[in-house]
């Protein structure tokens, strides 16, 4: 059983004088994901690289698990840790490796040693080719391919040495919290957690905003959505959910404005409220599910009437996705199950039969001075009453 | 203020029920199959809970098996009975408009090869007896029908269908599901000609996961639950003295002072549907008096759907249900004995029921009708188009 992993990271090791702050912060996001694992885990950094040590049983697909959750993470390596014995124990040490981890019978082969202690006494391609025929003469049939091997045998001596050839491809990205904060509009829908968990792929931390409107949507909606955010918090840390209650506004706009318009309007006085919190929690831009044409409020004209009352950038990682692209996400993510639990949701329950879908900026901002009377206190009263729930 | 009238979802349980099991929970905790006293203790609230159960229907305490709810007895007397009896015939027999727990067995005994009729209903829900006569064949093993539909709270005529099916052949089975009955009608087997009857604990103020199946004496059944032999084997596992001996106690409950407590169900029933016919653009779906179940008003509000009324409602304390699960985007089934009734089709989604128990009280009714005068008008304001 191995007893320790390599934890392999792209991107962030081109980051320049900043690399400390992101390998500490991948450290702190692996640390996080291990905690709900069955083991003592020991996450460390040495020379560049990251390993984590295992302590006593653990369950090795659990742990692979977790750590696919973790940006920033390209390969997760399963490594047998030996102390530095000489060449000969070493040869020992590939041969005892070897035959744990694969059945060795007729597979093309090459190692490929790095010396990080410069201090070995034998050179890089020296240990290649002393360890190479110890392996040909250990499992006969095997063979040796510099150029296309089926297994590669890294062997990297440091202060102790580490024997790998798997590579478990992690989920990429950037550790969550090294590029600042979004707040996500999460509705009840597929694609909003989609959204959520690509822009916290970017090294994003989230944190999100929903719109209820009881009694025309239900405790039970609001609780697939907190659920929701647990879901997308596995991936993005800690998400503080802000649900809005919107009841009032949308009645208000249901009385005062065309109906073919209120979807447009109702979503440009979501995101208002949306960028409202952004502010009061740092929040840079907003995030939104949003993919081009998708619905009558998501055509180009919709997102740009809808997209004109922000002042932050908002982020729409899905744009060109078709449908089906957003749904093989969610279903890899493990969102889609709950995203299609029936419970309406706050835009569907007033929908005109036909909205417009080529809104006229101005003819919207017209519709909306109906509102003036009272919507500023509404808007005040919904961001005053809203419910802040801590997602972990 | 609040008002549960939601009572036929589930009760709140007595606390003479509650005290009695937490007694068998902390101090009489024994296993009744054990050899030692506290196992005979425990075996005592088993004897005491059958008497008093057998004692509501005059039959003899060895017919009463306890199961873990009306679930399980319907699915053990429609499937243990069809196994039991397959050499004599593969036909059942029920009504269009049974609970999901008697649907679903059936659905798999046609799976086996068992043929099975569904009786239709009239718009009060009542299936005819011609029809009944017309369906039953020579290979008819078993007449399945409840004695209060749940949803609109429509009483089978039980007696006129035992005769009837005891008249065509003694042999065949008849299984009738009281889950909504038992406590609110005083049912007598022998003198209905009922083989087995299911019940279940916690729509009488007894506790969730407890009922009991009546098995009337020498009626061929394959037990289902199979292992260490419990209840004469018929239905083993550890039996479950806790939810036994409260629903015993539940059940004696239910039948003290049943006069009046079924006339004060009665007067509420009439109370609440009087206040319903002065509120505009609503329809009642359940009979007159006594006609239906005493218990249980369905009401259709046009224009409102269902699911944001209820949820009005419970934002002012009123718990009701839904007449049917239903969302505007997915089309969920909407209620089958809504449908089998030929509610109009712009009222399936609009159909709440409201159902009582002894302790509601009239101001509760009252509280609830006033909701609905200020709900209604404001929630046909604001529609889809």
């Amino acid at each position: 059983m191995f007893k320790t992993f390599l934890i392999k990271y792209g991107e962030i090791g081109i980051k320049g004088k900043n690399r400390h702050l992101f390998e500490a912060a991948l450290v702190n996001q692996i640390r996080q994901a291990l905690d709900s694992v069955e083991g003592e885990f020991q996450v460390y950094r040495e020379q560049g690289r990251i390993y984590i040590d295992v302590e006593g049983f653990y369950d090795f697909e659990e742990t692979v698990e977790a750590l696919q959750r973790v940006f920033g993470i390209v390969g997760i390596c399963p490594v047998m840790k030996v102390e530095d014995r000489g060449l000969e124990e070493l040869g020992n040490d590939v041969i005892e490796y070897l035959s744990n981890t694969y059945d060795m019978k007729n597979q093309t082969f090459k190692i490929d040693t790095r010396r990080a202690r410069k201090s070995y006494p034998v050179e890089s391609m020296e240990v290649n080719r002393c360890l190479g025929g110890r392996v040909l003469d250990a499992f006969p049939g095997v063979s040796v391919d510099v150029h296309n091997p089926e297994l590669m045998i890294h062997v990297e001596i440091r202060e102790k040495i580490y024997i790998y050839s798997k590579i478990i491809p992690g989920p990429g990205g950037m550790p969550v919290g090294t590029n600042g904060k979004a707040m996500l509009l999460l509705s009840g829908g597929i694609d909003s957690p989609v959204a959520g968990y690509m822009i916290a792929k970017r090294g994003v931390a989230l944190d999100a905003t929903y719109f209820h409107a009881p009694p025309y949507t239900s405790e039970r909606a609001k609780q697939k959505v907190v659920d929701l955010a647990k879901l997308v918090a596995r991936y993005s840390g800690p998400i503080n959910l802000h649900v809005v209650n919107f009841t009032d506004i949308q009645l208000y706009i249901y009385d005062k404005c065309p109906h073919d318009e209120l979807t447009i309007i109702m979503r440009r006085y979501m995101m208002k409220i949306a960028e409202h919190f952004a502010g009061e929690t740092r929040s840079l831009a907003l995030v939104t599910g949003e993919s081009i044409g998708q619905v009558a409020s998501q055509t180009m004209q919709s997102l740009a009437a809808t997209n004109e009352v922000c002042e932050i950038p908002v982020f729409r990682p899905l744009i060109g996705f078709d449908k089906q692209d957003i749904v093989d996400i969610a279903e890899k993510i493990g969102t889609y199950e709950t995203s299609i639990l029936p419970f309406e949701d706050c835009c569907t329950i007033f929908v005109a039969k036909h909205p417009v879908t080529k809104p006229n900026l101005n003819a919207i901002k017209r519709s909306e001075k109906k509102l003036e009377e009272r919507i500023d206190e509404l808007v005040r009263t919904a961001i005053e009453t809203t419910e802040v729930i801590r997602v972990e | 203020m609040e008002a549960y009238l939601d009572n036929s979802a589930t009760t709140r349980v007595l606390d003479c029920v509650k005290d009695v099991m937490v007694k068998t929970m902390t101090e009489d905790f024994g296993n009744p199959s054990s050899r030692h006293s506290k196992g005979l203790e425990a075996e005592r609230y088993l004897k005491e809970a059958r008497e008093a159960i057998a004692a509501t229907m005059k039959v003899n305490e060895k017919e009463i098996f306890f199961t873990s709810g009306g679930t399980e007895s319907n699915n053990w007397a429609l499937i243990g009975a069809a196994l039991a009896n397959q050499r004599a015939g593969r036909h059942i027999i029920t009504t269009s408009i049974e609970h999901a727990a008697v649907i679903q067995p059936l659905m798999f005994l046609e799976e086996l090869g068992f043929r099975v009729t569904y009786l239709p209903v009239d718009r009060q829900g009542h299936i005819s007896l011609e029809d009944l006569k017309a369906a039953l064949c020579d290979d008819t093993i078993l007449v399945s029908v409840m004695y209060v539909n749940n949803e609109i709270g429509a009483v089978e005529p039980i007696e006129e269908i035992g005769r009837l099916v005891k008249g065509c052949r003694s042999d065949i089975l008849f299984h009738v599901d009281a889950i909504q009955a038992y406590g609110k009608y005083r049912i007598y087997p022998k003198r209905l000609g009922i083989d087995l009857l299911s019940v279940s604990g916690h729509k009488l103020h007894g506790p969730k996961g407890t009922g009991f199946l009546y098995v009337r004496e020498k009626t061929k059944l394959k037990p289902l639950i199979l292992g260490g032999g419990q209840q004469k084997g018929m239905r083993s596992g550890t039996d479950n003295v806790p939810g036994i001996a409260g629903l015993g106690m539940a059940a004696r409950e239910a039948y003290r002072d049943y006069e009046e407590k079924v006339a004060h169900l009665y007067a509420l029933k009439a109370h609440m549907m009087e206040g319903i016919r002065r509120l505009p653009d609503t329809q009642i779906n359940n009979g007159e008096g006594e006609e239906s179940a005493p218990h249980i008003v369905s009401v259709s509000f046009r224009g409102v759907r269902s699911e944001v009324l209820l949820h009005a409602l419970e934002e002012r304390g009123i718990y009701v249900s839904s007449g049917s699960a239903c969302s505007s985007n997915k089309k969920l089934p909407v209620s089958t004995v809504l449908k089998e009734i030929h509610l109009e089709k712009e009222l399936l989604e609009t159909t709440l029921r409201f159902s009582f128990c002894e302790q509601t009280t009239m101001e509760e009714i009252d509280y609830c009708l006033e909701a609905l005068e200020e709900l209604l008008p404001v929630l046909r304001r604001y529609k889809r188009h």
